[in-house]
Order: C-alpha cells, then structure tokens, then sequence
C-alpha cells in the first residue's frame, strides 16, 4: 500500500491554488522525503499552467520549470515527490490523459474543485503494470 | 566526458544516481551506453520502435533536441544533458 502524508498547511497551499484558478486547472510541484511506499511531503510550490488551449481541462507544466525543480530539490536535500493539479468539476480521479503521461515512483495528487471550494483530495501512484494506484493520503494537523 | 542528468522518477533504475557520464560523442550514443548499464530504463526512455518516447524531452544545455539534431545532436565532453519528463494531463 502506497502512503502518502501532507501536512494541513501544504492541504491548504494546494487547496487555495486551486480555488484560486477556477474554472481552470492548476499544477504545482511537491517535495519532501521517501522511504520505501511512504512519501512525507513538507514543501509545495505551485507552478503555472503553460497549456496551450482549454485550461478548464488540461494542463501542462514547462520543461524549465521542471529543471527548476529538480534543481530545487537537489540544493535544498529535499525529494521531489510528484506533482499536483485540479480538476475543475470533475471527479479526483486520474483520466486518461493524466496516465498517458504519468512517471514511476511520482506521486499525483488530484483536488477536486467547484467553485470556491475543494470538495476531495486523492492521490495515485503507477503500479509495476502502469496502471493507477489509490495512495493512502493523511493530512497531518500538526503544520 | 558528456553529463546526463537523470530525472527523480527514473533513479530508481539507476541505483538513485542522479548523473550518468558517458564518452558518447552524440546523444543517441550517450542513451546507448545509458541503457547498456541501467536496461531497466529502457521502457520509460523509448518507444516500442526504439524511438525517444513522446513523453520524455531531452535537452542539451537549454535547448530542446527536438529544435537541434534529435538524437543525433553533437555533444562535446563537458555538454550536460538533462532527460525531462513531459509533465502534462486533464480531467476528461
């Protein structure tokens, strides 16, 4: 079982991102340390949306804003753990487009959000199989 | 020697090393000799005709291969070369 915990203040980071950018969809960029199936997210960097065309249902993240992150993680000893974005009303589940693209170990952290709220946070990681696996998500109190 | 930086995702088929060096003198040579020594990368690199995945960028210094010589883009012994996951995706 794959876990994964953020802390109620990285919850909100995300959440208010999300909210913010409504109808269309965010994305953003989370890090932090891993041991074996548990992922313990402590930093989150929301990042644009450079999609081309309808951002209610898509996005994209720019490949220098990716080295930045790589980048970032490298001079602050932290993992970069995988990458979050919304989906404007619609479930937070992963589509079709989302595990076409989708990389090992990453983790995906989906909001789903109507207007002015996020009604439910998931995330998913790929199996050996590529396919989508449900991660534990906890939300620490403690930020 | 050529420098490749392996992106997070994909260190776990590198033993965690985050760099690859490599005598290649072009980057289909540097890929080369990346997949003789870590071949459990190869379905996350390549497609199924032996081509770069779509979903995977390669560049050179600042720059897309895609906008030099693709695969055969010159690299010299201190080019650095970053793999770079497409990170993209949509709710329907």
């Amino acid at each position: 079982m794959f876990e994964i915990e953020i802390t109620a203040a990285s919850n909100e980071v995300m959440s208010a991102h999300a909210v913010g950018t409504f109808p269309n969809e965010c994305c953003g960029f989370f890090f932090g340390a891993s041991e074996n199936d548990l992922k313990i997210v402590t930093e989150i960097r929301p990042v644009l949306n450079v999609k081309k065309g309808d951002q209610r249902r898509r996005f994209s993240i720019d490949p220098f804003d990716y080295m930045k992150a790589e980048k970032y993680a490298h001079e602050n000893q932290l993992e970069l753990l995988g990458i979050y974005h919304s989906h404007p009303l619609h479930p937070a589940v992963p589509s079709e487009h989302d595990l076409k693209q989708a990389m090992p170990f990453f983790s995906y952290i989906i909001l789903s959000t109507q207007p002015q709220l996020v009604i439910d946070i998931t995330s998913w990681q790929l199996n050996k199989n590529r396919e989508f696996i449900r991660e534990e998500l906890k939300v620490s109190k403690i930020n | 020697m050529a420098t490749l930086l392996i992106p997070t995702p994909l260190r776990k088929f590198t033993e965690n090393q985050a760099q690859f060096s490599s005598n290649g003198t072009s980057v289909k040579e540097v890929i080369e000799d990346l997949l003789l020594s870590h071949a459990g990368l190869k379905p996350h690199l390549l497609d199924a005709d032996g081509n770069i995945r779509s979903f995977v960028r390669i560049y050179v210094k600042d720059e897309d291969i895609q906008v030099l010589q693709k695969e055969h883009t010159k690299v010299e012994q201190d080019t650095l070369i970053s793999i770079i996951p497409a990170i993209a995706g949509g709710s329907y």
